[in-house]
């Protein structure tokens, strides 16, 4: 049973508490020979592989390092640009790492309001009356479920596929924070939650649902 | 209850074809602005769960359920998009969305030669064949307490 992420979307949308969980570094270290077989898309921000996926190298995944030599936007550490070097037939064979992009804090931030509308319109286009937003979305790598409370937080866990229903956990989730950021006299409301005790019952809470599942689940 | 509405949608997010069977609540607009309201949510979600997925997906959105729903979600890899939404009991829909697309879609609609790319379909021959397709599916007749 493997959680990924536990995410709580306040009243009005924004990100106030994220935490990952064993989310699987992927990365890829091959040597190339010229001329490169793969088409590689050059942003000023990242290289990404555009076309021709080999191996575990997919299309979407960003070149990390160049030799073992860092790579920082569009350029390396040592200065030279990436697609230059890439293009230059003596520098082969060469060996690129290539990982799956990390979400940034900036990003999990627009996610999060992303789903705000999401949820409101599939309550909206719903075909019968009185349905609720989104409280499950599956897709072939993961899982996520949502609990909105009735205060209008949502709480959101990103799960593995094939697990049933995460109800018990949302709730746990619940409790913790109704118990460990409600009642901490310093928490303003609507702002990122940052309390330590919360963090550490979180945790523990995800840990012993990992190894044994919901049946040892007390208080 | 049972199968509420299909929506199909084309690479560019042309409304195709739209029916429904037991709807019981209308969303209070326009066809065209629900089938537009659809697809441009489709759309977030399927960046929204690539951006998220922990893993490369490959077939990416599946289908989401609310407590009243379920939206079935099948994209071809011509960009082709069927929407199906059903009752939450529903099991297997994926699987009836592909048959759907190969015997009735592929069969009544790409060979009929009256039909243009791009545009929405009239043939009544693929209307009267689908209502029968998903009369006679399992699901059809399934009703949840």
């Amino acid at each position: 049973m493997i959680i990924y992420g536990v995410y709580i979307v306040s009243k009005s949308g924004g990100l106030i508490f994220n935490l990952d969980n064993n989310v699987p570094r992927i990365e890829h270290e091959k040597s190339f020979t010229y001329p490169l077989d793969i088409v590689l898309d050059y942003d000023s921000k990242k290289v990404t592989v555009a076309f021709n996926k080999k191996e575990s190298i997919n299309v979407g995944h960003v070149l990390v390092s160049v030799n073992g030599i860092l790579v920082n936007g569009a350029t390396l550490a040592d200065g030279r640009n990436v697609k230059t070097v890439l293009e230059a037939e003596e520098n082969y064979p060469v060996n690129l790492k290539f990982a799956r992009p990390k979400m940034t804090t900036n990003e999990k931030i627009f996610l999060a309001s992303m789903f705000y509308p999401l949820f409101a319109i599939a309550s909206q286009l719903s075909p019968e009356p009185k349905s609720s937003g989104i409280e499950l979305l599956e897709s072939d790598t993961f899982t996520l479920h949502c609990f909105q409370t009735l205060t209008g937080v949502k709480f959101i866990v990103v799960s593995e596929v094939g697990l049933g229903s995460m109800d018990m956990l949302l709730r746990k989730i619940y409790e913790l924070y109704a118990d460990y950021v409600l009642k901490n006299p310093f928490y303003s409301l609507e702002m990122p939650i940052r309390c330590e005790l919360f963090d550490s019952k979180l945790q523990t809470l995800l840990e012993i649902i990992e190894k044994t599942g919901f049946n040892n689940l007390d208080k | 209850m049972t199968v509420f509405n299909l929506y199909i949608f084309d690479k560019f997010g042309t409304l195709l074809y739209y029916t429904e069977w037991n709807r019981t609540k209308k969303s209070g607009m326009t066809k065209e602005e629900e089938a537009k309201l659809t697809y441009g949510m489709l759309y977030s979600i399927k960046s929204f769960v690539a951006k998220i997925s922990p893993h490369d997906p490959r077939e990416g959105f599946l289908y989401y359920k609310t407590n009243r729903y379920a939206l079935h979600y099948l994209e071809t890899p011509s960009g082709l998009k069927f929407v199906l939404n059903t009752d939450t009991a529903a099991l297997n829909v994926k699987e009836l969305l592909q048959l759907m697309y190969a015997k009735v879609w592929v069969e009544y609609v790409v060979r009929d030669p009256l039909w243009t790319p791009g545009t929405p379909v009239t043939s009544e021959l693929f209307q009267t064949k689908l209502d029968e397709f998903i009369k006679q599916s399992s699901i059809f007749g399934l009703r949840s307490i």
